[in-house]
């Protein structure tokens, strides 16, 4: 006979203000098998723990039903609350009255009615659970990062700090990322370049740490502690080990009318290249779309200058399978494509740029060496506007994005400032609908934009930027002024929208990781636990997970660092015991679930029965792994015969819990 | 396929060219306008008022005409499209005025904006189609570089005309390219030509124009094309650059039309 105890917790007012606990308590009193029942304000706090414990011991429970939040929330807690008290943690059922329930009732009548209904299906399910003993899975002690920008790099640094082996898969020729593009970093004006290149470099020379550049990830299975990964590593027809980086190729090709992506097309490169100075790995890589040899066959001027040799005009792509215990997703941002926005006319005057085009043209080692130039006529800007919040903020979803995307604010006040303090007979002007400055000495950054530096912000949007006799004549709202503005500017700044790389919706899928609208990755809890993915051993760095500026993004780096630590650490993992169970006696070994299961988990044997009149009978039927499956299901409901059952979740289950709703 | 249409009464008088050329090319494109019997003035403004009901009421009446006949209702003249369009879309989302429309008029069965109102722009792009309009071209105006005027009226409010896109259209564009012309984009294209403001100060209307006509030019436009009686009016009084309907332009590549661009 069971002798099952029911908890019915408050959540503070969460449940209690729209269920009426006292009564649900009472009613599941009444149920076959229950001995016990009780509510709590916080079951989840200690004193709730102890309350559970004790009724265990006091009333001999063979089954715990805890009507509370979602089991996302709890069941791990509740489980082990079980186990101290010596009850088999499988013998616990969660009744979710609070996501499912008060959260999303107005009634109180109504809700309490439904909570009583969905605490007695938990206690028809519990009756029928059995005792589930986990078991345990290696872990491979080797971690991957994707997405080699200031994330990547840092994650990685920390993960092979800590000893254990990491792989940085980057799909452009070098690693680096955003953060290779930008002149100055806010709120210290830093150079990027000086605080990124060492760690750049760091990670390369990290004997834990293996850089696989110009590559992506195009296959992932396995699940935590136990992936399997390939990788495609783009031909770049350069042998990596023998190029030296001298960079003689680069200058001697003669296809030089190439838009160097790294100055984002504002100059051009040669169809072998490096993309800057300081790549990592600094080796050379031929453009396939451009090179005349790969295309025609007719050319060979690199093979020809190279001393080292290295120039390999068959070279394929190469496919590499590792295995990971962890995988850190970094995939980054992409500022969005300007198409829809063209009120702003950046499709019309090449005066009109995007913010990071801009720090190209005041970086050093830009295509204007750091003078700002009209990419137009190559001449000196005068009056420059900058418009922040473009493709951000907007309402509704078919033009633009609705978030804001964060690091807009500090970067147009750092070009404001610079261009001031440069070029001090320069009027500026910066048009927005707020100004957001959270963060250490950011404010104080901002306000010396304007105290300081005399930039004129201005509360408003620009309305349209019209090119005209070589100037882009800017018309504007004053908000505060309540007038409007017509200004004849040499240059128009577009803050433009981030959104996440192109390559994270793809990676998502073969993770199975999930996203929100935006596609940004989601967290396991956004608040509790913010760099771990819901989906177990697939861990976030950096904006791939919602706009981050650079500190941000190194701090959540090394966050997601220390997870996978925390899991490399460990010799073994234990496994869910909610496996599929093949019943071998309805089993006629169809394939059907086989063909189903995305892990891999279910092989055949051929089994000898016992047949009528004492014959022997071999027959074809399924076994699983325990050790692979991760218990999702699919083969329970493919199976023609209904041999397939979930432990802990078996069809005899879940039709009691139908039956116990239905009553 | 038979619509009915609403010419409007610009299109009687100062405009025959778009209304003329605009029917011919219609016929010739395999789809009949059958003008409403009896239609009245569409209300010419959109009044701002919202307790402001009778200049409305004329264009209630030709969206419950087409309802009864049960076809959608077509229009060509960006200002009428732009009243009658806005009209439909109180009829249908404003309580008030729905029953205050029906009350004053009515009608044998009450009208709650079930008539679908189209410009001819749209008749062209959704029911033709660009691509089987530019099969049927018989004179392409090939090498023919044309900026393209919107104004406001077709375009705003965006939610209500439900037209194109309000800062970046590409309807009368893609139209000029099924025609073999080049469209040329020029940031003044959805800007005011001056509008009625030409009325009371003719001067001010008359440097909007040249503010349009002269960022077109600057960016090579040879021709200015317009839906818009009033946008046409105030381009030609103001505007360095040859501006034409639209459909003079259609009737043209059909082989409908002679003339010089």
């Amino acid at each position: 006979m069971q002798r099952i105890g029911v908890f019915v917790c408050w959540c503070g007012s969460n449940i209690a203000a729209t269920v009426d606990v006292e009564t649900v308590a009472q009613t599941l009193a009444k149920e076959p098998g229950v001995v016990f029942s009780t509510d709590y304000q916080y079951m989840c706090s200690q004193a709730g723990q102890e309350l559970i414990q004790e009724a265990i011991r006091e009333h001999r429970l063979t089954g715990v039903v805890i009507c509370s939040c979602s089991p996302r929330m709890h069941e791990a807690t509740f489980r082990k609350t079980v186990e101290k008290a010596g009850l088999n943690p499988y013998l616990l059922e969660i009744a979710n009255i609070r996501e499912q329930c008060s959260w999303i009732h107005k009634d109180k009548l109504t809700a309490t009615q439904k909570a009583v209904i969905l605490g007695r299906a938990a206690i028809a399910k519990v009756q029928l659970n059995a005792p589930l003993t986990a078991g345990k899975s290696p872990v491979t002690k080797r971690a991957l990062v994707i997405g080699g920008g200031i994330a990547g790099i840092q994650t990685a640094l920390d993960i092979a700090e800590a000893g254990f082996p990491v792989d940085i898969v980057e799909k452009k020729p070098t690693i680096g990322g955003k953060m290779t593009q930008i002149d100055k970093t806010f709120p210290t004006l830093d150079c990027a370049a000086c605080i990124l290149t060492p760690k750049m470099v760091d990670a390369s020379q990290n004997e834990n740490i293996d850089i696989i550049s110009y590559a992506q990830v195009e296959k992932v299975q396995g699940f935590v502690g136990n992936f399997s990964v390939t990788i495609r590593k783009k031909a770049r027809y350069v042998d990596e080990h023998k190029c030296t980086g001298c960079g003689l190729c680069t200058e001697k090709c003669p296809q030089k009318k190439v838009p160097n992506e790294f100055n984002l097309g504002l100059d051009n490169r040669r169809a072998i290249y490096i993309p800057f100075a300081q790549a990592v790995p600094k080796v050379a890589t031929i453009d396939p779309n451009y090179c005349a040899m790969l295309k025609s066959g007719k050319c060979g001027v690199c093979a020809k200058v190279c001393t080292a040799g290295a120039i390999d005009y068959k070279q394929q792509d190469q496919l590499i399978t590792r295995e990971y215990g962890a995988i850190v997703v970094a995939t980054g941002f992409e500022p969005i494509q300007l198409d829809k926005f063209d009120e702003f006319a950046y499709s019309q005057s090449p005066d009109v740029v995007t913010s990071l085009e801009f720090e190209r043209l005041m970086n050093a080692a830009g295509p204007t060496g750091g003078t700002l130039l009209r990419p137009s006529d190559g001449k000196h800007p005068h009056t420059l506007v900058f418009v922040q919040c473009v493709g951000s903020r907007c309402d509704g979803a078919e033009k633009g994005k609705s978030y804001c995307s964060k690091i807009c604010c500090m970067y147009t006040a750092k070009h404001a400032m610079l261009t001031r303090e440069k070029y001090p007979d320069t009027e500026v002007y910066v048009f927005y609908i707020d100004v957001r400055t959270p963060g250490k000495n950011f404010d104080e950054f901002y306000r010396r934009a304007v105290e300081e530096y005399g930039v004129h912000y201005i509360k408003g949007m620009v309305g349209k930027v019209t090119p005209q006799d070589g100037k882009l004549k800017v018309q504007a709202s004053d908000l505060l002024g309540g007038r409007q503005l017509r200004i004849d500017a040499d240059m128009v700044i577009l803050a433009a929208a981030i959104e996440p790389d192109k390559t994270a919706r793809p990676l998502a899928t073969m993770l199975t990781a999930s996203m929100d609208t935006n596609d940004f990755f989601t967290e396991a809890h956004p608040k509790l636990r913010p760099v771990e993915s819901p989906t177990a051993g697939i861990f976030l760095s950096g904006a791939c997970q919602g706009p981050k500026d650079i500190p941000e993004t190194v701090a959540q780096a090394s966050a997601a660092a220390a997870k996978v630590i925390g899991l490399l650490v460990k010799d073994s993992l234990t496994c869910n015991p909610c496996t599929a169970k093949p019943d071998e006696l309805m089993c006629n070994g169809c394939s059907s679930c086989e063909k189903v299961c995305p892990y891999g988990a279910i092989t055949y044997v051929d089994k000898s029965f016992r047949g009528p009149n004492r014959t022997t009978l071999i027959r074809r039927v399924a076994q699983v792994n325990p050790a692979v499956c991760q218990g999702c299901g699919a083969c329970t409901v493919a199976c023609p015969s209904g041999a397939m059952d979930l432990l802990g979740f078996s069809n005899q289950q879940i039709l009691a819990e139908v039956d116990a709703i239905c009553r | 396929m038979t619509y009915a249409y609403f010419p409007g009464c610009t299109l009687k008088t100062k405009a025959v060219d778009l209304d003329k050329w605009g029917r011919a090319s219609m016929e010739a494109l395999g789809v009949t306008l059958e003008e409403l019997p009896q239609w009245q003035c569409c209300g010419a403004v959109y009044p701002l008022a919202k307790d402001e009901i009778a200049t409305r009421l004329s264009s209630v009446r030709a969206l419950m005409a087409a309802r009864d006949q049960g076809r959608p209702l077509v229009t060509l003249c960006s200002a009428c499209h732009h009243v009658i369009k806005r009209a439909n879309y109180d009829l249908a989302h404003d309580e008030t005025f729905r029953s205050r429309a029906n009350a004053y008029l009515a009608p044998q069965t009450p009208y709650a904006g079930e008539t679908q109102v189209l410009h001819y722009l749209e008749v062209l792009r959704d029911v033709v189609g660009f691509d089987n309009l530019a099969k049927q071209v018989k004179n392409p105006l090939t090498g023919v570089k044309i900026g393209a005027y919107y104004g406001c009226l077709l375009l705003r409010p965006s939610r209500q005309m439900a037209f194109d896109d309000p800062e970046n259209p590409t309807i009368l564009e893609d139209f000029l390219r099924a025609i073999g012309a080049e469209p040329v984009v020029y940031a003044q294209r959805n800007e005011c030509c001056g509008g009625y403001v030409t009325l009371e100060d003719a001067g001010f209307a008359r440097s909007r124009a040249a503010a349009v006509a002269d960022n077109a030019a600057a960016r090579g436009a040879q021709l200015l094309t317009t839906a818009c009686p009033l946008c046409l009016y105030n381009l030609r009084q103001g505007g360095s650059v040859r501006t034409v309907y639209f459909t003079e332009l259609l009737a043209q590549a059909l082989g409908l039309k002679e003339g010089q661009l």
